[in-house]
């Protein structure tokens, strides 16, 4: 049909433009303003998926996105439907990935006039979308719709949102999709700087302690094996940042683990003493680089990032190239030869073995660590999306992945509550995967009533909380830098788990044993049904080893617990 | 350290929101914003002065330029420019010191666009210190309002930006 022309409704064009799109499926909720789009979606080919709260459609929308590699689309009412959606928006926008946002509108002859459920919603979220539309008139929604999808994809991903006034969803408009984008002011750059790419070559050859430092950027060019094929050809060290676990083979020699706050004592070492750091697809959060004027401060810097606002935001960088990490690091392959690090690996190897992870095991209380590992050594290939606490620390230190967009986690934005309903996107992007949420049992009440949503949609998603009666991380902190004072951080005892799923119509296992921990989980994945494990954990179990806030990242301490 | 720049912007809802927005967030401080329409109506021009350090103001443009409307950042600072500012000064003015005040306006090559019995309005341009020095010396006679558009420049010569 493309090339004709075809009269509908704005409502049936957004529809439309979606399915031009490849979206399969939107999360969203319904409300008065989107209605007409509501009565569109009844007979469309579009799967909608109805969460229980809009937050979750966002949630889910990023987690779908993060999980397939393509855009996540959510769909919420004006006011407060709209509002809802903002945590989720900007926990992507932290974490670059490309979400759609459609907000409904009042009709625009009543903007400005507080009308009922009315939110300035681009307004609002402006500082947490790469760009945002208040839709004016009808014939512009392919366009936009179109320019959204472009926008939310090329150069570093991120969120878009369309505020779409209810009058214009049924006006009838001549639907024509255009082909093309046209837009002057937006042109990123893919193609790295060839001779800053044989700069970089040439320090890199020569460099006898390197350092590659990966970020979610080299995750979202999906330029994994080429980070691989790098390391591998100048033998250098790797290190990723959390949201790039995956990104490289945890069970890879050259891997040196996660680096900054909860990193391993060895990445940090390795990064402080390098000569060369090369940053791909990473910000130098300041949960990576601890105190920043003491960060690495004997190497010149290699920064490759898609976005140039990211050269020299937080640290002076020697070797700037700006441009897709793919495309860059298929050039810079070209360019560079084995670096002499034969002895850097040696001491990174006797490192590694001085200092590994490690955690005390007794017989009868139940460690975290351990049931990641049992998670792993039961399902090599799960896909492990987290909430944020300590489990989620957990995660990301002892599941061994082995392949990018398998670790889903909030990063950036850190947020309570992602985990959950990013599981059910990614459960419906990856149907053929096993897909746990890792949560604590804070974050999980944040959405718990997302168990509704994973009933009636019938996806077996794994919610596996690690239910220490505390808010964990917040309780550590109040344990080391409060004096032990736990100031309303114990939530112990507030709510049955398992009777919780069961009220849902879930399945509820409880495990408080070591012994209990593997049957569980072979239980929930045979289940093939929603299932909430609730672990009992040692309570005060610490996430080790740890930098504290201000600190160097080689002043790194081991926090763990004896037996 | 202040900084001219000179942005090119879709001439669109909500383009001027996204600006200040950025700069507001981002903690930039801007002495003054001028915008208003080019010779392409569909392109409007804004004339930002900011203070900061050359690191500031490499993350200024740079954060500028992520602004999907904005079409292009020059830093007028380094260039040979021509620049104005436009005030709009309301003095008290009486027929006992009327032509006291349009003297020093002649001698500033300023304009009164309006006379009361109690008021005249004085029309200057110039550029910052030309402006300053004109209020310091109506100052005396008591300044009852001052309007200002901000700093707008054009770089000399056949060569736009
Ligand atoms: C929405 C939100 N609110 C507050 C916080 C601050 N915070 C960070 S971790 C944490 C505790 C999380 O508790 P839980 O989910 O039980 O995980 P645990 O650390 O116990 O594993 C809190 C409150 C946050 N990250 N997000
Ligand atoms: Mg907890």
């Amino acid at each position: 049909m493309t090339g004709r022309t075809e009269k509908m409704t704005g409502a049936r064009a957004i529809i439309e433009c979606l399915y031009r799109e490849g979206v399969d499926t939107i999360f969203g909720y319904p409300g008065g303003q989107v209605l007409p789009i509501y009565d569109a979606l009844y007979d469309s080919k579009i799967r909608h998926v109805l969460v229980r709260h809009e937050q979750s459609a966002a949630h889910a929308a990023d987690g779908y996105a993060r999980a397939s590699g393509k855009v996540g689309v959510c769909l919420a009412t004006s006011g407060p439907g709209a509002t809802n959606l903002v945590t989720g928006i900007a926990t992507a926008y932290m974490d670059s990935v490309p979400i759609i946002a459609l907000t409904g509108q009042v009709p625009l002859s009543m903007i400005g006039n507080d009308a009922f459920q009315e939110a300035n919603i681009t307004g609002i979220t402006l500082p947490i979308t790469k760009h945002n539309y208040l839709l004016q008139d009808a014939r512009d929604i392919p366009r936009i719709m179109k320019e959204a999808f472009h926008i939310a994809t090329t150069g570093r991903p991120g969120p878009v949102l369309i505020d779409i006034p209810k009058d214009l969803t049924t006006e009838i408009i001549d639907f024509h999709y255009p082909e093309t984008v046209k837009l002057r002011s937006y042109n990123p750059t893919y193609e790295g700087n060839i001779q800053q790419i044989k700069k970089a070559a040439q320090e890199i050859s020569r460099s006898s302690k390197p350092v590659i430092y990966a970020g979610g950027g080299v995750i979202s060019a999906n330029a994994s094996e080429y980070l691989r094929a790098l390391a591998e050809k100048v033998q250098a060290p790797v290190t990723t940042t959390l949201t790039a676990m995956g990104a490289f083979p945890v069970d890879h020699p050259l891997f040196i683990g996660m680096l900054g706050m909860h990193g391993t004592k060895y990445a940090n070492y390795a990064v402080q003493e390098s000569d060369l750091i090369i940053a791909i697809g990473a910000r130098f959060d300041d949960r990576v680089t601890g105190k920043i004027k003491s960060f690495a401060t004997n190497a010149k810097i290699i920064h490759i990032d898609v976005d140039p606002a990211e050269i020299s935001k937080n640290i002076r960088v020697d070797i700037p190239i700006v441009g897709n990490a793919k495309k860059v690091l298929e050039d810079l392959l070209k360019y560079v030869d084995r670096a002499p690090t034969d002895e850097w690996l040696t001491r990174i190897a006797h490192w590694k073995r001085s200092y590994p992870l490690h955690y005390v095991s007794n017989s009868s209380t139940l460690k975290p660590q351990y049931i990641i590992e049992q998670i792993y050594d039961a399902c090599k290939d799960a896909i492990i999306v987290t909430e944020v606490g300590q489990h989620q620390m957990w995660a990301a230190q002892y599941f061994r992945f082995s392949e990018p967009r398998t670790f889903i986690s909030s990063g950036g934005l850190g947020t309570m509550g992602f985990g959950f309903p990013a599981a059910i996107g990614a459960k419906i992007a990856r149907p053929d995967r096993v897909v746990f949420d890792i949560a604590g049992d804070g974050s999980f009440q944040m959405n718990s009533h997302e168990l509704a949503t994973v009933v009636q949609e019938n996806l077996p998603v794994i919610i596996a909380i690690f239910n220490n009666g505390y808010l964990g991380m917040v309780r550590q902190w109040q344990e080391l830098f409060f004096d032990k004072r736990y100031s309303y951080t114990c939530i112990r005892d507030s709510v049955d788990f398992v009777k919780l799923a069961e009220a849902y119509g879930a399945l509820g296992l409880r495990v408080k044993q070591p012994s209990e921990v593997r049957p569980a989980i072979e239980e929930a994945i045979a289940s093939g049904r929603p299932t909430v494990i609730d672990f009992w954990i040692e309570c005060e179990e610490n996430v080790s080893p740890m930098v504290p806030a201000g600190a160097a990242i080689n002043e790194i301490l081991d926090l763990e617990r004896k037996a | 350290m202040k900084h001219t720049l000179a942005v090119l912007v879709e001439n669109r809802y909500g383009v001027l929101s996204r600006v200040a927005g950025l700069f507001a967030r981002r903690g930039y401080n801007i002495d003054s914003l001028a915008v208003g329409v080019t010779e392409d109506p569909t392109i409007s021009r804004m004339t930002i002065v900011v203070r900061g350090d050359d690191l500031v103001l490499e993350q200024v443009t740079k954060q500028l330029n992520k602004l999907i409307d904005v079409i292009r950042v020059t830093d007028l600072g380094s260039e040979d420019t021509v620049e104005r500012e436009l005030a709009l000064i309301k003095v008290n003015a009486d027929v006992t010191n009327r032509s006291e005040i349009m003297q020093i306006a002649d001698i500033f090559r300023a304009n009164i666009i309006d006379v009361a019995s109690k008021s005249v309005v004085i029309e200057v341009t110039g550029d910052e210190n030309k402006i300053k020095a004109i209020e310091q010396l109506l100052k005396p006679f008591g300044i009852k309002e001052m309007a200002r558009t901000g700093k707008i420049a054009l770089r000399r010569g056949p060569k736009g930006i």
